[in-house]
């Protein structure tokens, strides 16, 4: 089973969960920035952040024969802070790298004038960019916060099959569905899906245009749920290449509409070596 | 490969840089390279590429041979695939550092290439120093070399030990270099300057004993690098002989 995460934190994972996660099949992941649990101050911070998202995290990826992408954006929780929304005008600075597929994770939190100020200012930035846009919808209100996103959407230059709609649910689907945009999943202790009510979903909607990701972050959470995912499916009677198909061709689909996805770590920097310092706990 | 691709001086060499670098590209991206490359030297014909044009500038508004810069990994893909040719990392490094060599890059336009850029950009930037000395005060960029040095990234770390380091790094800041590749496993034949800088370094000598012993201690292997090293060391030969690079020792 060949798997890809189209949206997981790794910056806060461990490099056992690397490992896990290639044992379990996975080869490629998409890291959208976010929200870092604790609030940022100031633009810098947010720069770091990216420089780790374009450099670093890629490295640790890659020792572990795991392509890195990523999306960058200001998320919407931050939109709210003054000192934070300078951000807005350095992301072109960033959107144009080679692993950046997608302006995101953008959306709503709490559906404020300034998370609609920087939703639709990021919308823009996507089409301006070439870029799709990877859009979380809200946890809080949620489907009032889809429409109100999907009538954002629709009021940008950014057409619908250029948006992934994220952290779907049961309530959320047909509404997403209808807008035209890909559905992402996020299976996710507790908050939000699980991988039995997946399948559900799935039996009643269909694979089209379907990702499932873990969105493993710094909260309670686990990297091997699109892998618990594949085996549900399987369990419940899809084959093989329906699993092949929301595992792997969507997001490869999805992501490949930036032009920029590279899925060989074949030339990655070094060959796995024992004296390296990831592999060996660092210094 | 790589040091084939990105070996250039200023004046002819770059025409062969260049003219390898095409060898291995598709049609389009030959295209992408030859525009970029116009881009560049137009700019630095303007003088608005560098430092005379970033003052009136946003610093987050790319004047377009930046913006080839950032993307020429998506250009430079090798045409055919397969394991005797270069890779992608070979390809995009040698475009990047024609860029940064044809639009004449000083000291701001590397610093802000550096600091604002991908590990892959940063790491063209340091291969670009030794061909852009023409352009920038003496030791200037040595702040990108130590910058790199403190990353545990190997691509960095590689490209951070090359000709600039040998010419410019303090003796106490190489022999830390010289034991960061063999902690992080960056062959050492990667460190420019490497047996005449060793030469008779008795400290570095003691560092890489201790290394070893430490090593040995934890039931680990010793890096055969590490003997290569300590045997360049021990070239008595030399010993009184001035470092051929006259690099400032570390009481300066
Ligand atoms: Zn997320």
């Amino acid at each position: 089973m060949r798997i890809f995460d189209p949206h997981i934190h790794m910056t806060s994972r461990t490099t056992d969960d690397y490992e896990a996660m290639y044992a379990a099949g996975v080869r490629a992941v998409v890291e959208p920035s976010f929200w870092l649990g604790q609030p940022r101050t100031s633009p810098a911070s947010f720069f770091d952040y990216f420089d780790a998202l374009l450099g670093w995290e890629p490295f640790r990826a890659s020792q572990y024969g795991i392509a890195h992408h990523c999306t960058l954006a200001l998320n919407p929780k931050e939109a709210n802070d003054p000192r934070c929304t300078p951000v807005l005008d350095a992301l072109p600075r960033y959107l144009v790298k080679d692993s950046v597929v997608a302006v995101g994770e953008i959306g709503y939190d709490s559906m404020t004038p300034a998370e609609d100020t920087a939703l639709a200012a990021q919308l823009q930035l996507a089409a301006d960019h070439g870029l799709p846009a990877l859009v979380h919808t809200p946890h809080r209100d949620k489907l009032a916060g889809l429409h109100r996103t999907v009538d954002v959407i629709r009021e940008s230059d950014l057409p619908p099959e250029r948006v992934l709609l994220d952290h779907l649910n049961e309530t959320t689907v047909k509404a997403a569905t209808d807008s035209g945009c890909w559905l992402g999943f996020s299976i996710y202790p507790d908050t939000k899906m699980d991988e039995d009510r997946m399948v559900a979903v799935i039996k009643d909607h269909g694979i089209e245009k379907v990702l499932v990701n873990s969105a493993a972050d710094w909260g309670k959470s686990d990297p091997l749920k699109t892998r618990r995912v594949g085996d549900a499916l399987l369990a419940a009677g899809f084959t093989e290449d329906d699993v092949d198909q929301v595992l792997w061709r969507n997001p490869v689909a999805f992501y490949g509409l930036s032009g920029r996805l590279r899925l060989d770590v074949t030339d990655c920097p070094e060959p796995l070596h024992e004296g390296n310092s990831i592999l060996r706990g660092g210094e | 490969m790589l040091t084939a691709l990105t070996e250039l001086t200023d004046g002819s060499p770059a025409r062969a840089v260049q003219a390898a670098l095409e060898e291995h590209l598709a049609g389009a991206d030959r295209a992408w390279l030859h525009e970029a490359l116009a881009e560049a030297q137009a700019a630095a014909d303007a003088e608005t590429a560098a430092e005379a044009g970033a003052a009136g500038r946003s610093l987050w508004t790319l004047p377009t041979w930046e913006l080839r810069f950032a993307e020429a990994g998506r250009h430079c893909r090798p045409a055919r695939g397969g394991p005797s040719g270069p890779s992608a990392q070979d390809l995009a490094d040698a475009a990047r550092v024609l860029l940064l060599h044809t639009v004449r890059a000083g000291h701001d336009t590397t610093s802000r290439l550096y600091t604002h850029g991908s590990a892959a950009e940063r790491r063209a930037v340091l291969l670009a120093l030794p061909h852009l000395s023409a352009h920038t005060p003496p030791a200037s960029a040595l702040a990108l070399v130590e910058d790199a040095l403190r990353t545990n990234d190997t691509r960095l770390v590689a490209a951070a030990v090359g000709p600039y380091a040998a010419e410019h790094l303090d003796q106490h800041a190489w022999r830390h270099a010289v034991l960061k590749c063999l902690f992080t496993g960056v062959p050492v034949d990667a460190v420019d300057g490497l047996a005449p800088r060793a030469r008779g370094d008795a400290e570095l000598a003691r560092m890489l004993r201790d290394y070893a012993a430490e090593r040995t201690a934890a039931g680990r292997p010793v890096p055969d690098d590490l003997h290569r090293v300590l045997a360049l060391t021990a070239d008595r030969d030399t010993a009184d002989r001035p470092h051929v690079t006259a690099a400032p020792s570390e009481e300066s």
